[in-house]
Formats: C-alpha cells, sequence, structure tokens
C-alpha cells in the first residue's frame, strides 16, 4: 500500500479509537459533579457512593482519552506535514489555545480531585471535578472549531508568496457556525453516552436485585438526561444537516445517495449501490422528505451528486469530488437508526419510571447490551463527517492526497500503523477488564480507592488462593 | 509590536515551555524509571507512584503546549521536526501512552503480576521517552539534513549519531538523578534512606556523561552557530550539577533538587540560545536551516496568540503552583493515605 493509504488508514484508527472514550468522559464528567454536588448539599450517602462509583468507571475511561489524545496532536506534524504547513497559521492556533485553556485545567484538577480527598476543603474537591468537566468539554469545543474549520474554512485568505493559507480574522474563526454545530452535536452527545452507560450498568444490577436503591436513583437520572440530551443531539444533527446542505452539498447529496437535482427531492430509505459504492442500482425513497431535511421547506431544490461533481470539476479541475458514498450513506443510516432507538427508549425508560417500580421491569437484564447503539453512533457518525470530506481535507482548499507527509515511507507506515494497532488492542483489553470489574463489582467494590495487594509480598510470588481481588 | 519582535517573542515562549517541562516531567521520568528498582513490596511502589500521582498529567501537559505552541507560531518548525523525527516521535509516543496508562490502571487489580507488569510500562516508558526526547534535542542542536523544501531527509538511523546517543543517555542520567532527588524530598523512613543512596551513585554517572556531553559539543563545533554566545549559562550549569554532590552527600535534599532543577534548566537555555535564530539546522546545507524568521507564521495570528498566552499563562502558572503547595507533604508506605 502507498504511504497515502496507510496514512489515511491510520489517522482513521487512532482517531476513532480515540472517539471511543471521548463522548463518555465529556459526559460522565458533570454526571459525576452533580452527584457530588448533591452529596455535598443534602449529604446523604447514596450520592457519595454514586459519585464514586460512577467517578471511578470515568477514570478508568479517561485515561485511555488522555494517552490516545496526545498522538491525535502530534500526527498533524507527523504524518500530514504539508498540511500542517499549509494552514498552520490558522489550524495551529485552535490546538494551542485547547492545550492552554482545557488540557492544563482538565489534568490539574483531575489530579486534585483523585488525590486531594480528605487533603483539600471540601468545596475545593467539589469545584475541581467541575473544573475537570469544563475542561474536558472546553477541549472539545477548541478541537471542533479546528474541524469546523476544516469542513468550512473561513476567515482566512491564501497568501500567494508563502503558498499557504493565512488568518485574517481570529473571531470568524471561533464563530464558525460548523465549530459550534459540532459542538452542539458532541457535548450532547456526550451526556447521551454517559447516560446509556449508567443504564446498562445500572439494568445489570438492577435485573439481579442489586443494590437496588442506589441503582434505581442512577436510572432515573440517566434516563431523564439521556431523553433530553437525546433529543439535542437529535435537534443538533438536524440543524447541521442544514448547515451543511449550505456550506457542504456534496457531502450531504452523498450521505443521502442523492443523484439527480431535483425538486422537490425524497428521502432514501434503502439504495443498494454497485460495488463501487458509487452507482446507485436500486431504492427506496419517500417523497419530498430530503426537501424538508436540507431546508425545512418540503419543496426545496437539493442538488444531487452528478450535477456537483460537474460543477466542482469545473470549479477545482478534473478529479473525482464524489465521496465513498457506501461508507457516508451507511454511517448516517446507522447512527440516525441508533440515535432515533435512543429518544424512544429513554422516552420509554422515563415514562416507565413514572408509572411504577422499575427494578421490576423484565426487559432489565437485557439493558446492559444496549451500550452498542451509542458506542456504533458515535463511530459512525464521525466517520461519516469526516469521509464525507473527501478528496478534501480542508474544504475546497487543499486535498488529502497532497497533504501527507513526503518523507514518510510505506515502511515507516507500517511500522507505526502495526505498533499503533498492537498497542491501542491491549490497552482496549486492559480498559475492558477494567471497567467490567468495577462495573459489576458495584458500590462497594468503589469504595476504597484501590485494591491492596498482601502488601508484604515480593512481586513474582504467588498469592494465597483467594487473595486476589 | 513589530513582526520581527512576535517572532523572537514566540520562540521565547516555546523555550520557557520545554524548559518547564524538562523541569517538570523530568522527575517524573525519574521516578517512573527508579520504580521497580526502587520498590520492593507493592506498597512501596504505591508509595513511589503516588509521589508524581496527583502532577504527572499537568506536567505532561507541558509537552502537549509545546507542541501546540510551535504548531501555531512556526508551522514550518512543527512539520519538518515531527515528519522528520517520524519513528523517533512514534516510540515516544508509545512510551508516553504506556507509562500514561500504567499510572491509571497498575493499582486497579489486585494480581501482582498485572502491577508488576504496569510497573515495568512505567519503567520502560518513562525510560524510551526520555532516551528518545535527550536524543532528538542533541540532534536539534547538531542539525540534521533538512533540503531546499525544508524537508528531512534522513531516517531514524540518521539521529542515531553518537552524539544524538550521548544526548539521548545524558539525558536518562539526569532525569534519573532529578528523579532520586525529588523522591528524596517525598518520601519517609526506609525508602527515603534507600533513595538517598541511589542519588549519590547516580550523580558520579551524571557528572560525567553530562561533561562528556558539553565536550563533545564543544569541540564538534556545535557551539554558539546562531547570534547569541551561551558564555556562562553552560558553565554554570556544569557548576551546580557539581555542587548537587556536596548537597546530596550532605542529605540537603531540597539543595540538591535545586541544583538538579537548575542544571536541567540552564542546559535548555543553553540550547535555545546555541541555536537562535535558528530552529532547525540543516546540515545539508546551512541556507536550509529553518529559522524563526522563515518557518514562523503570519504576524496576525503571532499577535492573537501572543494575547491569549498572556492572560492564560500567568494563570495556568498560579494553578499549577497551588497544586504543588497542597500536596507538599511527604507520602508514607502506609496504605491508608495511598491512592494509587
Amino acid at each position: 500500500m502507498d504511504p497515502i493509504t496507510l496514512s489515511r488508514l491510520q489517522f482513521a484508527l487512532t482517531t476513532v479509537y480515540h472517539w471511543l472514550f471521548v463522548p463518555l468522559t465529556l459526559g460522565m464528567g458533570w454526571f459525576v459533579a452533580f452527584m457530588q454536588t448533591r452529596y455535598y448539599q443534602t449529604k446523604d450517602e447514596t450520592w457519595r457512593k454514586m459519585s464514586k462509583f460512577w467517578g471511578k468507571l470515568f477514570l478508568i475511561n479517561f485515561a485511555i482519552g488522555v494517552v490516545t489524545g496526545i498522538v491525535q496532536e502530534f500526527q498533524f506534524g507527523m504524518n500530514w506535514s504539508e498540511y500542517s504547513r499549509y494552514v498552520g497559521d490558522i489550524f495551529g492556533a485552535p490546538l494551542a489555545i485547547e492545550a492552554l485553556l482545557a488540557f492544563f485545567l482538565e489534568s490539574t484538577f483531575l489530579g486534585i480531585w483523585v488525590f486531594g480527598e480528605g487533603k483539600v476543603p471540601e468545596k475545593v474537591h467539589l469545584a475541581s471535578i467541575w473544573l475537570v468537566a469544563i475542561g474536558s468539554n472546553l477541549s472539545a469545543l477548541w478541537i471542533l472549531l479546528a474541524n469546523g474549520w476544516m469542513q468550512h474554512p473561513v476567515g482566512f485568505v491564501i497568501n500567494e508568496a508563502n503558498h499557504r493559507a493565512e488568518l485574517v480574522n481570529f473571531f470568524a474563526l471561533v464563530g464558525n457556525p460548523k465549530g459550534w454545530l459540532f459542538f452542539w452535536h458532541t457535548i450532547s452527545d456526550g451526556l447521551l453516552m454517559a447516560s446509556f452507560m449508567i443504564l446498562a450498568v445500572s439494568g445489570y444490577h438492577l435485573a439481579r436485585k442489586q443494590n437496588v436503591d442506589f441503582f434505581k436513583r442512577s436510572f432515573a437520572i440517566a434516563s431523564l438526561v439521556g431523553l433530553i440530551a437525546s433529543v439535542l443531539v437529535f435537534l443538533g444533527g438536524h440543524t447541521m444537516g442544514q448547515y451543511m446542505y449550505e456550506t457542504q452539498p456534496m457531502k450531504f447529496a452523498s450521505i443521502e445517495a442523492h443523484w439527480e437535482t431535483s425538486q422537490p427531492a425524497a428521502f432514501s430509505i434503502l439504495t443498494i449501490g454497485d460495488l463501487t459504492g458509487k452507482r446507485e442500482v436500486w431504492s427506496i425513497r419517500i417523497l419530498r422528505v430530503l426537501s424538508f431535511l436540507a431546508c425545512n421547506n418540503f419543496n426545496c431544490e437539493v442538488k444531487g451528486v452528478n450535477e456537483l461533481q460537474q460543477a466542482e470539476a469545473q470549479k477545482f479541475g478534473p478529479g473525482d469530488y464524489i465521496p465513498l458514498m457506501v461508507i457516508t450513506y451507511w454511517g448516517f443510516r446507522i447512527m440516525m437508526t441508533f440515535g432515533f432507538m435512543m429518544i424512544l427508549m429513554t422516552a420509554y425508560f422515563v415514562w416507565a419510571n413514572l408509572r411504577g417500580d422499575i427494578a421490576k421491569a423484565k426487559w432489565m437484564k437485557w439493558l446492559p447490551w444496549a451500550l452498542v447503539l451509542p458506542y456504533l453512533a458515535n463511530a459512525s457518525g464521525w466517520i461519516l463527517t469526516e469521509m464525507g470530506r473527501q478528496p478534501w481535507i480542508v474544504y475546497g482548499l487543499l486535498k488529502v492526497q497532497d497533504a501527507v507527509s513526503p518523507n514518510l515511507t510505506t515502511l515507516d507506515l507500517l511500522i507505526s500503523l502495526i505498533g499503533y494497532t498492537a498497542v491501542y488492542g491491549s490497552l482496549a483489553v486492559a480498559m475492558v477488564k477494567l471497567m467490567r470489574k468495577y462495573a459489576i463489582a458495584g458500590p462497594d467494590g468503589a469504595d476504597h480507592e484501590s485494591v491492596d495487594v498482601e502488601s508484604e509480598t515480593g512481586f513474582g510470588e504467588v498469592l494465597p488462593v483467594g487473595a486476589q481481588d | 509590536m513589530s513582526y520581527e519582535f512576535l517572532q523572537t517573542l514566540w520562540f521565547i515562549l516555546i523555550a520557557v515551555l520545554w524548559i518547564g517541562f524538562f523541569f517538570l516531567e523530568g522527575f517524573d521520568f525519574g521516578v517512573g524509571m527508579l520504580l521497580p528498582f526502587l520498590g520492593k513490596r507493592d506498597t512501596e511502589r504505591r508509595a513511589i507512584i503516588n509521589t508524581i500521582g496527583s502532577v504527572w498529567d499537568g506536567n505532561e501537559v507541558w509537552l502537549l503546549t509545546a507542541g501546540g505552541a510551535t504548531f501555531a507560531a512556526f508551522p514550518h518548525w512543527y512539520a519538518t521536526m515531527f515528519s522528520g523525527f517520524y519513528l523517533a516521535l512514534f516510540l515516544l509516543l508509545v512510551g508516553l501512552i504506556l507509562r500514561g496508562i500504567s499510572f491509571e490502571y497498575r493499582s486497579k487489580d489486585a494480581n501482582p503480576e498485572w502491577r508488576n507488569r504496569f510497573d515495568w510500562m512505567i519503567a520502560i516508558g518513562s525510560f524510551l521517552s526520555a532516551l528518545l526526547l535527550g536524543a532528538a534535542f542533541a540532534n536539534l542542536a547538531r542539525g540534521v539534513p533538512i533540503n531546499e523544501k525544508m524537508m528531512f531527509t534522513g531516517n531514524l538511523f540518521t539521529l542515531l549519531n553518537p552524539y544524538g546517543l550521548l544526548g539521548g543517555v545524558t539525558t536518562v542520567a539526569v532525569f534519573l538523578l532529578h528523579g532520586a532527588n525529588f523522591l528524596g524530598l517525598k518520601l519517609e523512613g526506609e525508602l527515603r534512606t534507600r533513595v538517598n543512596g541511589f542519588a549519590k551513585k547516580l550523580w558520579g554517572v551524571t557528572s560525567v556523561l553530562y561533561i562528556a556531553l558539553g565536550i563533545f559539543t564543544y569541540a564538534a563545533g556545535f557551539w554558539a552557530r546562531g547570534i547569541v554566545n551561551p558564555g556562562i549559562v553552560p558553565i554554570t550549569a556544569v557548576v551546580v550539577l557539581l555542587v548537587a554532590g556536596y548537597f546530596i552527600n550532605q542529605k540537603m535534599e531540597g539543595w540538591a533538587f535545586i541544583m538538579v532543577a537548575l542544571n536541567i534548566v540552564l542546559t535548555q537555555v543553553t540550547f535555545f540560545s546555541m541555536t537562535f535564530p535558528n530552529v532547525m539546522l540543516s546540515t545539508t546545507n546551512p541556507a536550509y536551516s529553518l529559522t524563526i524568521y522563515n518557518a514562523s507564521s503570519s504576524q496576525y495570528t503571532l499577535t492573537v496568540m501572543s494575547i491569549i498566552a498572556l492572560i492564560f499563562v500567568p494563570i495556568i502558572l498560579a494553578y499549577q503552583g497551588w497544586t504543588y503547595y497542597m500536596f507538599r507533604k511527604r507520602i508514607t508506605a502506609d496504605k491508608q493515605t495511598l491512592v494509587y
């Protein structure tokens, strides 16, 4: 494989992997901060246990997000040096600001939160978890403003003498609607992800009648927050779609497998393409719905892929400007279907909880499986948003093929790709093992900060049976 | 503010970020490398990890910020260095990932093998990181092959020259000593005695390596190739390192720590003044070198970033400093008080 394909594969792998852990960090921080605040106000022991237990799962997940995040910041320069040269004047700023404003905040106060209990005043300890939640969500804002700029570049000029894009309006960069819509979609998605983690673990314990009060309370909060968050995710997504229709019509059309310009446009329920992923064979469509999605009007015109391809080729020169439709189309459908399922599920949970004793529900034992929904929806959403921009790395400005580091060889990339895969794979094994263990152990397991081993035993000696865990 | 002033300002700011990083994360790396050798029992190892538990992550952010600031202020420096040192940086990232995750995960399972494995990952990750950072900086001082398109034309083995390797090994030694001094300040009882013994042994080796690196730098002519002569700064760096030996012998841990910390700071000051205004020297042709002038962002971007840095850097320094104050107490190998 050529270096470009390998670099793309590596970026996809590291980014999607990083993104598996980030939404939970973004959302769970708020939950833990809320629970600890309730404890601070009421001194009700259950609230304290809740913040400890969900806080433990938060930390196990947080660690992977942090260490894989370093790779994210470095690989622009490592694998995409021409990109970094061409847009560094603009793109570097939000990254540096992210580190200054967000990374310092979340990491410093996380240290205080984890190590400070009993050592710092209770108020400071409580404030620190809020600052962690604020810090991680601020970090999302800045990286999404950076990504928003790649999707919809604003506030810059091309400096012909330097062969690069240069920033001329910082406020346009910071006020880019694309970035703010991403942010809206992402923080509500974080809350939704965390809600489903709480629902899934609560379901596991409620089905086994363990710590019923604790998990009923967790369930009630998570179902309500999950419902609100899932509706916000949907509204954010819908608004994003309309903005995408204005700013990235090709991505919009490819997501819908909308080939020919039409007015009004029909929404595709199911489209089968050919093996190239770029031609339609057969489809079922609902009249006018796509027009509504694009502009809240059942009768507006939606440009089709073919016409847009012609227009882009005319504007930017010959080339293939159509994203890999099989991915954008199905990515969107997976994300949307699972998103709607989560709205319906959380609505039902809220209703069922008002109606009677939720702990007696028969479906409770199936709830852990619902975790599949947010994880797959998150991954496909991110994949479609990035793949939908292809062949551009910065829409209309720089193509992916021109952005890659020219000095890297196939061997360099094979070493790093295999290396990351091995390291990330092992991290996932350790992380899932710990998450499962602490989730299943329940609130009493999390109450000791760290499990202790028979401390006088030297390393390498076998512990007596039963001493483990 | 003039363009040239802003470019110089950002060079200094990035130097400050690296200095902060080496000073702070330097002892984290040292503590990490010492961990499996110093801690015989589990509670001892936990005590050692807990000395840096609350701060290592915040310290590492100095590296992320240095990276981000280089991207924003000197995109060509960022692009050439990060793509040029590709495999070295990949290994550095692996090292940082392994140790970061290990701090968080090692005590979350009671199986001694699980813990031992993560302890070694902390040690190896810290060692790799220190070695590679040292080698990378030595190569920056020495110069690397860069063509007229600002592209690095070497490979991993280009970096593994004697000077680069000496820089790497010396950095490992200095960080080990720095870590031992830090632990001397933070631990109690038997562990404290043991770590003081380590510091004594480490000091001799470190001084020899450090002086050798200094002589190599001077003899090979890597000295003052820019417009600034570092002057007495490197000499002072040697002197404080030698003086540290006296304090280590006298068990004056605070002063020993300050002296080695000063050595690290002065080494970095020497490095950055030695190269200024170059940021990456080309061994292919000095005319192809990256400088603060041809590698920088536009005046507008530098102005915006300066305003943001002026507002936020003091705030960050205040709350990070406050964290150290908050956790200033010594750590005992008593399980009740340990977190990690």
